[in-house]
């Protein structure tokens, strides 16, 4: 999806370079080109040196770069954070790595006071391009802490980007930009979906990689699939279910649009607006509680800018108000194919 | 290690009596003995300058002009004889207290003022001074310094073989705040990078109200002993050791030998801020006890046994301390409000679009008054 029209390609350029991989070697190979490209891009985190990450993400660039550029950290989040603060003060492009979303939480005050605010509080004078991976959201049947979807407690707070890929292509290309754009960005990797594979062109992305092009890019959302009776707005981990959901309704005579949204702050309002007003009929899909969630947000932005073409209310399927349950009963707390289905249901029957 | 308390008055590096005396010490003597007498005139100006800088802030919070004040009175031999150690390319994180020390690093004492007038949250480049912006939640900042000073040894700013060339990182923190877990995170981080930082914490013995033994049980030096890093505890009203103490530290980082922790012992004499009231938490015999060691009065009293106080020199710092109280209050007074789209500026570094929609929104909201008011 990624535009490929702007700016002359590098010489010179690979014959081949579409791969087949998974979402995670995607990330890998991502982390690997930003590395190669700028010195000043180290990774940091708990076990991602000789270990490779606990999802293997990293797996491989330890003995390729080094411990001096993939640094194993002390346990401690807030540290890890703040730390690698320090470091983009001195021109350096940390990568973070948070082992699981559920362990954020210490380096909740370093993200939310610290790393999203410098800019803004130095008059510009202060860069923070910080990267934050976290492995996130559940359908991995995990014990509790490792399958939250933590997007919108740090939504809420300005100076921040956050986005999530869905598909390997996007892995790769967005871990990139997120590396060069200028401002921090939490980097939600949907951990479910690590081992999908899809095809990824590694040149595509090079040419899109200074600042403005790199946060343009990763701020936009693409239509995943297009339809003309309801669309489903959806990121990360939740995109896939769209798209069979999406295949489902096609048999049952029902055309489904489906938006990934890939970033979560900003928001791509525009592009689920247009959709809103072919469709009018949106249902938001997030594994998130639906509560003062990102399809609150979507609902009121498209209330607001689509009211009068809109059919039906804006609904929204999610978690529940609740603590992430046990992993046995994750399948009905999650937005599953029939939840969304049910919704569509509902929806067309307006 | 010895079992002391934290308000504990045994075991300080001292240089200078509380009366003004010159103490020889060994161990310290070669970390102060360039100080001559010009340069403790130097710092006794530095020290008379914070002062009155400190005394005009605080009435024109007073008068209303400021929305806060956070007084330094009391602490300045910690942080003027500790500034003056500090030079390029070393790099200081402050907390929120620390005006003397950004004398020291050429900060206009008058500009900073915009941060408690309410118009900036940061008033100075950090960059051109090499000293950051002051941080509000306690402790956070010692990360950020425990990075920059990792950053500085993969620079080849530390043990370059060049000491003069060498540099390291100061970090400014108080009593309470060796209580955040950040602080310790930092301990963490820097000991084991071996990270070129000079922790430096002044003891106020006050968190607002809560006395330092509400925090530890021992000294806060103590604190470095788990973490593996070298202390010294040193009286905070004593300009002299203060500033031996830290030449010491920072050479010891430069040179690529790790992290150092300096407990400064001082005392707070002014309230935590103009918002607060000491009287409920402390007695005014406690006040009068530290006045008696006033760091200021004290290195008055030796340069003036020594001969090297003149009445010209001490008129012309008056002078220079009505001027610069003078010139804050005409400056503080000249600010005025900026223009409200101004509040839309740098949220980020590239363009955002809920922040531009806004933008666009509050302009058009601004402008449909000046409308009005053109149509009447």
């Amino acid at each position: 999806m990624t535009d490929t029209n702007h700016g002359a390609p590098e010489a010179p350029v690979r014959e081949s370079a579409v791969k087949t991989m998974t979402m995670a070697g995607a990330i890998n190979a991502g982390l690997r080109a930003a590395m190669e490209r700028d010195p000043k891009v180290l990774l940091l985190g708990e076990d991602i040196g000789q270990l490779g990450g606990v999802f293997r993400v990293t797996d491989g660039l330890h003995k390729d770069f080094g411990g001096d550029r993939v640094i194993d950290t002390p346990l401690a989040e807030s540290g890890i954070v703040g730390t690698s603060i320090g470091m983009a003060m001195r021109g350096y492009r940390p990568v973070v790595e948070i082992q699981f979303d559920g362990f954020i939480f210490p380096a909740f005050n370093q993200i939310t006071t610290q790393l999203a605010k410098m800019h803004y509080r130095s008059h510009g004078r202060i860069q923070l391009p910080v990267v934050i991976r976290v492995p996130f959201a559940g359908d991995i049947g995990a014990i509790e802490h490792h399958s939250e979807s933590i997007e919108a407690l740090f939504a809420h707070t300005a100076g921040l980007r956050i986005c999530s890929p869905a598909t390997p292509q996007d892995a790769f290309d967005m871990i990139q930009q997120s590396i060069f754009a200028p401002d921090p960005v939490l980097f939600l990797e949907p951990k479910a979906r690590y081992w999908d594979k899809g095809d990824v062109d590694t040149d595509a992305v090079r040419t899109r990689l200074d600042d403005a092009a790199a946060t343009a890019d990763i701020g936009r959302a693409r239509v995943a699939r297009p339809g003309t009776d309801v669309t489903l707005v959806a990121y990360g981990p939740t995109v896939r279910t769209a798209l069979q959901v999406a295949d489902v309704a096609a048999g049952e005579g029902t055309s489904v649009e489906v938006i990934d949204l890939r970033s979560i702050s900003p928001l791509d309002i525009p592009t689920v607006v247009r959709s809103a007003k072919r469709t009018g009929r949106v249902v938001v899909v997030h594994e998130a509680p639906t509560a003062h969630g990102v399809g609150a947000e979507i609902a009121a932005r498209v209330g607001e800018e689509a009211f009068f073409h809109l059919k039906a209310p804006v609904m929204r399927v999610g978690g529940f108000h609740m603590p992430y349950p046990p992993s046995k009963f994750e399948h009905e707390f999650l937005p599953n194919l029939d939840r969304v289905l049910d919704a569509v249901d509902r929806l067309m029957a307006h | 290690m010895e079992a002391l308390g934290p308000l504990s008055d045994n075991g300080l590096v001292r240089l200078l009596d509380a009366d003004g005396t010159r103490v020889a010490d060994p161990d310290w003597e070669p970390y102060a003995e360039h100080l001559t007498p010009e340069a403790l005139r130097l710092a006794w100006r530095l020290m008379t300058l914070t002062r009155a800088f400190d005394a005009e802030a605080t009435s024109l919070q007073r008068q209303g002009e400021l929305g806060l004040w956070v007084s330094c009175l009391g602490q300045e031999a910690a942080q003027i004889g500790s500034g003056t150690a500090i030079r390029e390319p070393d790099y200081v994180f402050p907390s929120y207290r620390e005006h003397g020390v950004a004398l020291t690093r050429s900060v206009d004492l008058p500009q900073m003022l915009t941060l408690f007038r309410g118009l900036e949250h940061g008033s100075w480049d950090p960059a051109q001074h090499s000293f950051h912006l002051y941080t509000l939640v306690i402790g956070a900042h010692t990360l950020h310094a425990t990075g920059y000073a990792i950053a500085m040894d993969r620079d080849g700013l530390v043990a370059s073989g060049n000491p003069d060339k060498d540099g390291a990182v100061v970090c400014y923190f108080g009593d309470g705040a060796t209580s955040q877990g950040d602080v310790n995170e930092s301990f963490v981080f820097a000991a084991v990078n071996n990270a070129p930082i000079v922790f430096f914490i002044q003891n106020n013995q006050f968190a607002i109200s809560e006395p330092t033994t509400r925090q530890s049980r021992v000294t806060l030096a103590q604190r470095a002993d788990g973490f593996g890093i070298p202390r010294v505890r040193v009286d905070g009203n004593d300009v002299i050791a203060v500033h031996a103490v830290t030449q010491w530290a920072l050479r010891h980082a430069r040179a690529g030998q790790g992290p150092v922790l300096i407990e400064a012992f001082t005392y707070r004499m002014a309230a935590h801020t103009t918002s607060d009231d000491a009287t409920r938490y402390r007695t005014r015999a406690d006040e009068e006890k530290w006045r008696q060691r006033d760091p200021i009065a004290r290195l008055e009293t030796y340069l003036d046994a020594i001969g090297e106080l003149t009445q010209e020199y001490r008129d012309s710092v008056a002078a220079e301390a009505k001027a610069l109280g003078k010139r804050t209050r005409e400056t503080v007074k000249s600010w005025e409000r900026p223009p409200m789209l101004e509040m839309f500026d740098h949220i980020y570094a590239e363009p955002h679009a809920q922040v531009e929609a806004e933008r666009a929104w509050f302009d058009r909201y601004q402008q449909s008054f000046i409308d009005e008011g053109s149509h009447a």
